[in-house]
């Protein structure tokens, strides 16, 4: 086989990855719907089901309210664009990818802001009750999401001594980190953050469109057509996003390192496959097990989140000094 | 490196024990503070009998039996019981909101690790995490029987803050088993004798609100 230049192995990877998030992100959110539907006792339908969707709706006619501005129309691109980024700065099947150096932590949770942001506007932007009580939960949401996202951020950083998932990826699986309890409480407080940044169940169901409930489809309630073929598709690319940040923060063990060859990227992307399997299976196997949790409570549980990413930089103090 | 990753392993026992101390503060149901509270039992029995393992110190595997049949099961099944025997309200009543009670939970935490550290600076460096976490435990568990209105729930903290105890004792080295088979009785007595109170205070206020009897001592007018 020929061998590339080494310049451009990076490159190549990163063109891999940008289409494996937004190929693989329909059949997670595909998986996690056929498999509760299955724990429900129904059939459920296909895993594939979404692509279908997605197909369906782009070559829908895009309905728009006569009131919606450019804001309206210019948002579901902004929302899936910057979702996508987003994927593509995280590691998954390799560390060797071209935009590892600019992926830091910090952009990333910016990155996903930025695209929240724009959506809570064209859920405001119509000018209807849903968009707009959406837009204020989610927005709700997000004040107390963010500070617990960079909390983890902060204590991973400092274990590591660096803001970037490939670096701390690469810290990790030089083995330099023990069992460590901040390690352990950040993980916990990561998973709370992705429940709720998700929209997965105790905060909001996916599911349902049921007016005292919903966030996120209050939002895009007004959306059709193509415009909601790339928020769906942002929010599915949101959902695999955050479980290869999970898998690359806490779990890298598979990830290619540069210098690895073919193999070695073979060998990443069947562990990344695999990783995303186990956490789409834990997340279906826990939506189906718990309840709702009345918007009320959010506070408390996002709370518990930031709480977590605080105790995990606490005891890293606690290590650092012994 | 392999006894690093027994006090890793370790250390990580006694985090899951105070993690299931701040759950025991986000309840808000009574069941599930029991439920968190047996949870929390279960981790110590297994911390202990880590440390059995590590220590080599066949004892612990006795103290862990008994916060296992004791702790994890005997006394939530029997404050189960007495909540369903006695009909108490199944809402957990809080003296403040459970988002202030989790921040200076925190903050008790960060507490005893400034305590903990300084005091402990001859001690063997390993094992000082683990006292940072036991003190941790003593605190939320004081934390939770002075923010809870209801007895049943100032019992669970008080049980709570015994868990903390013993998890102290079960990471220092050489602790004899006799103080730990005191501990176990006097929190057995204290368990019946808190259901003889139980039963006391609602058959004269019909209530366990413990309100009623400030108000009845004339501490509120």
């Amino acid at each position: 086989m020929t061998q590339l230049p080494p310049m451009l192995t990076p490159i190549l990877w990163q063109m891999v990855q940008i289409m494996l998030a937004l190929a693989t992100a329909p059949l997670v959110t595909g998986y996690v719907r056929w498999l509760k539907a299955r724990l429900n006792g129904r059939r459920g339908p296909s895993p594939l089901q979404p692509y279908r969707d997605l197909y369906r709706l782009t070559q829908k006619e895009a309905v728009v309210a006569h009131s919606a501005s450019w804001v309206f129309h210019a948002a579901p691109y902004v929302v899936f664009a910057s979702a996508w980024l987003a994927a593509c700065l995280i590691p998954t099947f390799t560390t060797n990818i071209f935009l590892a150096p600019a992926a830091d932590m910090i952009a990333l949770v910016a990155l996903l802001a930025l695209g929240r942001f724009w959506l809570a506007l064209a859920g405001m932007d119509v000018g209807t009750a849903f968009g707009g009580i959406g837009a204020s939960r989610e927005m709700l949401i997000a004040s107390l999401a963010e500070p617990a996202m960079l909390m983890v951020t902060f204590s991973l950083s400092l274990v590591s001594g660096t803001t970037q998932p490939a670096q701390i990826a690469a810290y990790v699986l030089g083995g330099h980190i023990g069992l460590e309890v901040s390690v352990g409480l950040a993980l916990a407080a990561m998973v709370m953050v992705a429940i709720a940044e998700n929209g997965r169940i105790p905060i909001d169901n996916p599911a349902t469109h049921l007016e005292l409930t919903m966030v996120h489809e209050a939002m895009v309630l007004e959306y059709s057509g193509r415009h909601l073929a790339m928020i769906e598709a942002a929010s599915m690319v949101k959902l695999t996003l955050y479980m290869a940040l999970i898998a690359c923060l806490f779990a890298p063990w598979g990830m290619a390192q540069p210098g690895a060859g073919p193999e070695g990227v073979l060998i990443g992307m069947a562990a990344f496959l695999l990783k995303l399997g186990t956490l789409s299976t834990a997340l279906a196997l826990f939506e189906t097990a718990i309840a709702k949790m009345r918007v009320f409570r959010y506070a408390d549980f996002l709370g518990g989140a930031l709480l977590l990413g605080l105790l995990a930089t606490i005891f890293l103090y606690v290590s650092e000094a012994v | 490196m392999a006894s690093t990753l027994s006090y890793d392993i370790a250390h990580l026992i006694g985090a899951t024990v105070l993690m299931a101390g701040f759950a025991l503060l986000y309840q808000r149901r009574l069941f599930a503070v029991l439920n968190t509270f047996s949870f929390q039992a279960l981790a110590l029995a297994a911390a202990a009998a880590w440390q059995a393992h590590i220590q080599d110190a066949p004892h612990l595997y006795f103290t862990a039996a008994i916060a296992l049949v004791f702790k994890a099961m005997i006394v939530p099944f029997a404050l189960h019981w007495l909540v369903e025997r006695l009909g108490i309200h199944r809402t957990v009543e809080t003296a403040l909101s459970i988002g202030w009670t989790m921040i200076i939970g925190v903050a008790l935490v960060a507490l005893s690790i400034l305590l903990v550290l300084p005091v402990t600076a001859k001690a063997a460096a390993l094992t000082r995490e683990s006292l940072a976490l036991a003190m941790s435990v003593v605190l939320l568990g004081m934390l939770m029987m002075i923010t809870r209105r209801n007895a049943v729930t100032q019992v669970v903290g008080f049980m709570a803050l015994e868990n903390g105890l013993i998890l102290a004792a079960v990471s220092a080295k050489g602790m004899p088993l006799v103080v730990e088979i005191s501990v176990a009785f006097s929190v057995l007595v204290a368990m019946t004798l808190f259901g003889i109170f139980f039963f006391r205070i609602r058959e004269r206020f019909d209530s366990l609100d413990l309100n009623y009897i400030e108000t009845f001592r004339g501490d509120r007018q």
